[in-house]
Parts: C-alpha cells; structure tokens; sequence
C-alpha cells in the first residue's frame, strides 16, 4: 500500500534493505551558546519482524532518537531511512503520508480521544487515510476483537481501565497496518499484570513479518520480549544485544 | 475528520454549552444594548417617522432640532406653495402643553400635533379606535396607545367621548392611534391644526412646519433645493429629517457615549469571554492534536477540524445569544414604557459580523498553537 511512496534507497543506505537504518544521527536544539546536542552520531540499525527495545536513563535521547525514526522530527544531521526509504527524500505533505501510512504509533499516556469510543478511536488512523467511516468502523471492531476488546467496542476511554485503553492504543497504532510500530513507554503506566498483558500483545500482535516494532521503556520486566535491546547514555548507542546474545 | 472535530467539541458536553454559552452571552450584550441604543435614537425622531403621507419638510433655517421649534410665518406657507416643483404644501404645529383629565382632574405635559384641517395630513396611519374623519368634529383630539394609559390610567379599557382639558379648551377623545413612540414618556395628542392653536398659549406665529409634497416627475431632493433656493427656509427629505433629529441628539447628548461605552464592553466582554473559552477549548486539546498530527493529519486539516469547531460554536452561540435578545424585545414590546425598542435586522447581522471576527480571532490565535505544535510533543 506505499508503493507510490517508497523510494529507492540511497547509497548511505545500501546496507539495508529493509527495517529501519539510523546513519549517523546528531540532534541538537537551541542555537549559539544554548545549543545542546541531545544525538552523537547515532547508528543503529534493526531489522524487519524484531521487537526493538530502546532503553536508557532519562535524558539519554531515546524519546529524541524514536520521534527521528518516526519522522516527527528532523535530525540535525545524518538521515533515516524507513523501509528503503531515506527520510531525507521525504518532506512536507509527502512525509505526513508517509507516516500515516507506515507508522503507528502507541503513547505513555494512551493520548485516546476521550470524546470517541473504542471503536471510534481505534477507526482515526484509517479516517486520515481518507477511509469512509463505516468501513472504518468495521475494521476497527475487527480489530478490538483481535486485541480481546471486541464487548468494549462502544465504551469510551474513561470506562475503561488503564491496560484496556492501551491495548485500544495499540488497536489504533495497527489498524492501517503499519510497517513501523512505534511505542513510548506503553506499560509505564500500568500494573504488572496489564503490563504483561500489553507486551504479550505487542510481541503476539505487532511483530508480524515486514514489520519492525520499537519499544522505548524503563520497565525491565519487559526486556524478555524484546529480539533486540538497544541501550543508550547520554545521547550515544553503548550497546545492542540481540536475541541469540540474551539467550 | 469533521466528525472527529464535532466528537471532539460536543464530547464534553459541560466544555461545550460553556463554550457556546461563551459566545451567545458576548451576542446577547452587544445585539441587545446596540438594539436598545438604536431605538432609542430612532425614539427621537418619532414626529417625523409618524409622518407618512409627506416627503418634505420645511422649518426655520436655524432650527436644530424638533424639540426647539422657531414658528415660521403664514406667509411662509404661501412662499413654499409658489415654489416651482411643489405639489402641495400643508401647516403642521408641534408644541408641548398641559393636559388636564376632566373625570380625575390628574394631568400630564403632552405633545401637541396639529395637521392640516382639510387633508388630514401628518396623522398616523393606523388608527386603533375611532376614525381619522372624526377629527374635523368640534373640540376633536385623537391620542396614541400609550398616551391613553398616560392619560386615562394603565389597562383601563378604550373609551371614546372622554374629555381633556388643554389651555382652558374642553377637548374630546374621538379615536386611538398606533403611533411610533416618541423619546420622552408624553402622550402624543393629534388634532386638526386650528383646534391645536386653540390648546396651546397662542404666540404670533404657530406654524412649526411646512409638510410638502413634491409635484410627479420631480424628486424631493429636488424640491427641497428649490425651496431652501428660494425661501430661505431649510428643507428635507423625510429621510433626511430623521438624521437631522438623530444627529442632534448624537452630537448634544450623552447618550451615544454612554451607549457607545456599553457596546464597546458588551463587544470586549463578548470577545474576552468568546474568545477565551474557544481559544481554552483548543488548548485543552493540544495534546489530541498532537497525537492527529502524529498520525498524519496534516495542518490543513487540523486548520479544517478548528474552524469547523469554531463553525459549530458560532452558529449555535449566535442563534442562541440573538434568540435571548429576541425574547427579549418581544417579551417587553407589551410594556408601555419600552414601546417602539426592536433589534433592527442590521443589528442581527452586525453581532454576526462580530461573533464572525470573534470566532475566526480566536480560532486563529489558537491555530497558531497548533501549527507550530511539534507532533514529538505526544511523547512528552
């Protein structure tokens, strides 16, 4: 479904050919003596069907680094690509397609619209995608009974417990079939149990093939679920471990 | 989206009505004091509007307004009707007197009309009770609505026959009429002109005005140029004597002010008040925004989905605060001393114009959050 938007990939990029490259990224904010560099030169590269875990103290650039890759940012210097495409080509109207189509996206603090049901909140992604609303809504039902929320189509967030909201959250963030899920801190919020629940889902739902799945987290009970954990300080990669590493 | 944008404005239904309440009390005040204000000075002219049937007026050319007359002269009259243009030219007496209840012996200062004795001209045109061709009896006066109860005593029943004295001359009630209500709380007393030089303490002169008539195929701003050309006398339009009242009455009271200050608060009131709850309401939701403009809704459509917001909240806080005002106006268009106070459509339309400008003001100031909104803030 992104053909007309995924670009050939760049030289810098020639050694992917999927999933998600990070060449050389710097971030700064501020200018002149405020200027602070949040990214080192940051490259890192993960590949399709893994569950990335980005993790890191606070203040190391993870939210920095996955708001980049998710292209609500712009890097000071170096360049993403996306599925072979490098983020670089993509501006304006044409990056806001691009996200829409490729990313989802699961929030902290779930970021549901309060004033939507279940059902309705999960349809929003597919209603930026132009879709009609009752086909929305039927994909979106579909999808809540993937997630086990199928009887809590009609309720609104506030009725809802934390797990249950995020696990809308993560109806939503999949509903356009993303080829990039990303999710911030998706258990901070949550008990032990829904948390468990919450990756379990991820993990079961989210990694599909041709689908990379970043997770930013403090929780360590979650870093079983992870194909790859990426640790960060102080705006620099200190180390990836993959699956085969951890065992 | 727009479903999304309405979803989202009516969700919280407390925030909504407090939004829209917002902007229908910011209409209410400026569409009601700007009505009351305006028929108030159109109160001022009440002895031209009630005038129909002539499109002229002719006056003492240093006369300013239609409460401190300078009689003209018989001769002027005679003057006008030579006037090339003028199709007929009648007298018209303006004057205030005393008049006496002869049942209660209570009394009340009253204007005094007083129209041509053989055409009738200068009478209102509806007549409640009675008829106009009574006036040629003897000692005949016609009254308005109002000006009975002043009179006769509120809610008392319409009775012809009942009598008044006015400068020790016995007059007789012949009829009711519908007038516009004039800006003082007098009752306004018609009778034929020499009936009227009877109520009122006799000076030389008497003649307050020349009511004329342009002659068919000659407009009245021709004429009237044609008189001041030849007479001396000053001479205008019905429409033109409105303003020259209304105009007197701007520059000489403080009422423009006073009204002036009341509509600029009721328009800064409405504005803070409107302004401020919709701009709230938008910041309130930057965070949803955040998150729509993550996911891929562009500035356009979040730009569509605020305005379309601010659609909604218009419409509804402007037929809500005209409608207040409207009730308003009707339910006390019955009370004697509010007679004649209306919203003029061109009020309506002025407090849309202002809650469109309030509205689009404040969606604006609160676009301009949503355009710089970073969409990385969904992950703070």
């Amino acid at each position: 479904m992104t053909t007309t938007l995924v670009e050939q990939p760049s030289s810098a990029a020639s050694a992917m050919t999927s999933g998600v490259a990070c060449r050389n990224l710097i971030k700064e904010f501020g200018d002149g003596d405020a200027k602070i560099r949040v990214l080192h030169s940051v490259n890192v590269d993960i590949p399709t069907s893994e569950l990335a875990l980005l993790v890191g103290p606070s203040g190391c650039g993870k939210t920095t680094l996955i708001s980049i890759i998710a292209g609500l940012l712009f890097p000071t210097q170096g360049d993403v690509v996306l599925f072979d495409t490098p983020q670089s080509q993509l501006r304006g109207r044409r990056l806001v397609q691009f996200r829409a189509k490729n990313v989802g996206f699961v929030f902290q603090q779930y970021n549901l619209l309060p004033a939507l049901t279940a059902a309705e909140n999960v349809s929003v992604p597919l209603l930026i995608q132009g879709v009609a609303r009752p086909q929305a809504l039927e994909r979106a039902h579909a999808v809540l009974e993937f997630v086990g929320l199928g009887n809590r189509a009609r309720q609104l967030p506030s009725q809802l417990s934390g797990g249950q909201q995020q696990r809308v959250a993560i109806a939503r963030a999949l509903v356009h079939e993303p080829r990039l899920l990303v999710c911030d801190e998706p258990t901070a919020a949550l008990d032990a149990k829904s948390g468990q629940t919450v990756m379990e889902l991820i993990r079961q739902v989210a990694v599909q093939p041709g689908r990379v799945v970043i997770v930013v987290t403090h929780d360590h009970r979650v870093f079983d679920y992870g194909d790859r954990v990426i640790e960060m300080a102080d705006g620099r990669i200190e180390n990836v471990t993959t699956r085969t590493t951890l065992g | 989206m727009n479903w999304v944008a309405w979803k989202m404005l009516t969700g919280d239904r407390a925030k909504y009505f407090g939004t829209v309440f917002g902007v229908a009390f910011g209409v209410l005040l400026i569409s009601q004091q700007t009505s009351i204000f305006v028929s108030l000075m159109r109160r001022t002219a009440a002895t031209v509007i009630n005038v129909r049937d002539a499109q002229i007026w002719v006056f003492d050319q240093n006369m300013q307004n239609t409460e401190e007359i300078k009689p003209l002269s018989e001769s002027d009259l005679t003057r006008i009707r030579g006037v090339s243009g003028v199709k007929w030219a009648v007298r018209f007496l303006k004057a205030q007197t005393r008049a006496r209840n002869l049942e209660s012996g209570t009394f009340r200062q009253v204007i005094l009309l007083g129209i041509d004795d053989t055409t009738l001209v200068g009478a209102p045109v509806k007549v409640i009770a009675g008829s106009l061709a009574d006036l040629r009896k003897p000692d005949a006066f016609m009254v308005d609505q109002a000006g009975y109860e002043y009179l006769f005593g509120v809610g008392e029943p319409i009775r012809l026959g009942r009598t008044l004295e006015m400068n020790d001359s016995r007059a007789v009630l012949v009829g009711v009429v519908d007038a516009h209500a004039p800006f003082e709380t007098f009752p306004m007393v018609y009778t034929r002109y020499s009936q009227a030089t009877r109520f009122v303490a006799t000076e030389r002169k008497v003649m307050s005005f020349v009511l004329a008539e342009p002659q068919d195929g000659r407009t009245a701003e021709q004429v009237c140029r044609q008189i001041q050309e030849t007479t001396s006398l000053t001479a205008k339009t019905r429409t033109e004597m409105i303003w020259f009242q209304v105009g007197y009455y701007m520059r000489s009271t403080g009422i423009p002010i006073n009204f002036g200050i009341t509509i600029v608060l009721g328009f800064v009131v409405g504005t803070a008040i409107a302004g401020q709850t919709f701009y709230l309401f938008t910041v309130e939701n930057i965070k949803q925004f955040g998150a729509l403009k993550a996911m891929g809704v562009t500035n356009l459509g979040l730009t569509g989905m605020v305005l379309l917001q601010a659609t909604i909240v218009g419409l509804v806080g402007y037929g809500l605060g005209v409608g207040m005002a409207a009730v308003f106006f009707e339910s006390t268009k019955g009370m004697t001393h509010l007679r004649g106070f209306y919203m003029p459509w061109q009020v309506a339309a002025l407090a849309a114009g202002a809650v469109a400008l309030i509205i689009v003001s404040a969606s604006f100031v609160s676009l301009r959050r949503v355009w710089v909104l970073e969409p990385a803030i969904v992950f703070r």
